[in-house]
């Protein structure tokens, strides 16, 4: 039990440090930021003004901007910049299967267009 | 004397997995919220990436501008991405008043921690009241689980004319129907996020009134829910990324 409280009192102490109101703000901002410049793609140069056209580089934009903001919400937010980094290692490392199951899964709806809509159905006799 | 050689297996370690001490630094609970918020990002993963493998297996798709285009009490059309910006812009305001509260819980100043927690609640209520609006919106429309505006009709001429407002490109009945169902399960997961992140917030608020983390010396707790809370505002990202931007 003491040792439990020392690790309490330890973390919350050094956690003090990691993040003031001044920074806890200027994260907001770039999150504002980040989606005011999504919303100016989309409302702006997508539907108002037709600069740009919906399609892969649009899409691509607003999946980079969002694994932005992704990481600002988890390594200031959630803190997890501060943590150790083995502790980063071991919660970041199991994502490379998401990565790959993206993959598979995209994969797959793309064969799935091209082998499926055309798919012809034999008479049972 | 003979001099005595310390082999290599014998010496006292002393790194950080040598046990005798946290090698993270972490209190328990945290880790353990931690670990199921990896757990549930990999939930809220695969929904996400079954969406992205019916939007690729499907020929067309719904037009997002044109699904959500109203802002309620104030336009009925004609203005997408408006109302969700809104929802959006709540939910990250929310987020950063629960820092706020963990940053005054490290200065243990109760009041503060009070008063950040109880903006922080009403964000997230705010958030859910827009997300029933934006429900019932849809489902007067004729989407709902299972159903999209065209379910009943027969004549294909019908099926195309009722679907036609949502689509830009070629009208798809399984596209629409397939948006429907993974919009309602994707964002009511999420909304079941929020009211259990509410629920909790609520919890915290009355602990921090009872002076039960001004007597435990460490305000934890409001860290550790926090952790829950970000991690909701963090799918929201990817949510309206890929419903309302895509």
């Amino acid at each position: 039990m003491a040792h439990h409280d020392h690790i309490a009192t330890h973390d919350a102490h050094e956690h003090g440090d990691g993040m003031g109101k001044k920074q806890i703000w200027q994260v907001f901002f770039v999150l504002l930021a980040l989606t005011a410049l999504e919303f100016l793609i989309a409302l702006g140069f997508v539907h108002h003004w037709g600069i740009l056209q919906k399609g892969a580089l649009v899409n691509t934009i607003y999946i980079v901007l969002t694994l932005v903001k992704a990481y600002y919400i988890v390594a200031y937010f959630m803190h997890l910049k501060f943590e150790k980094s083995s502790f980063i290692v071991t919660c970041g490392i199991v994502f490379i299967f998401i990565i790959y199951f993206i993959v598979l899964m995209l994969v797959e709806g793309d064969y799935l267009l091209h082998h499926f809509q055309e798919h012809a159905i034999f008479p049972n006799k | 004397m003979s001099t005595t050689t310390v082999s290599q297996l014998d010496k006292v370690k002393d790194g950080p997995w040598s046990g005798g001490k946290s090698p993270w630094n972490l209190e328990y609970g945290k880790i353990m919220m931690w670990f199921f918020l990896v757990s549930d990002a990999f939930t809220f993963s695969a929904f996400l990436i079954y969406y992205g493998a019916q939007k690729f297996a499907q020929p067309t798709w719904i037009d997002a501008d044109k699904i959500f285009q109203s802002v309620p009490g104030i336009a009925e059309s004609g203005q997408p991405l408006v109302f969700v910006g809104i929802m959006t812009f709540i939910l990250i305001m929310s987020s950063v008043t629960m820092v706020l509260a963990v940053e005054a819980g490290h200065r243990n100043s109760k009041q503060e921690v009070v008063k950040w927690m109880i903006w922080t609640i009403l964000g997230g209520l705010l958030f859910v009241g827009c997300q029933a609006i934006e429900w019932s919106h849809l489902h007067h429309q004729g989407f709902w689980f299972g159903r999209n505006p065209a379910t009943g009709l027969v004549d294909p001429d019908a099926i195309a004319a009722a679907l036609e407002p949502y689509f830009t490109k070629d009208i798809s009945y399984t596209a629409a129907l397939q948006f429907s169902n993974l919009f309602f399960t994707i964002t009511g997961f999420h909304g079941f996020h929020v009211s259990i992140g509410i629920l909790l917030n609520i919890i915290i608020l009355c602990m921090t009134l009872n002076n039960t983390f001004e007597n435990r010396g460490t305000y934890l707790m409001v860290e550790k829910v926090g952790l829950y809370w970000h991690f909701v505002d963090l799918v929201w990202v990817f949510v309206f990324t890929f419903f309302y931007l895509i």
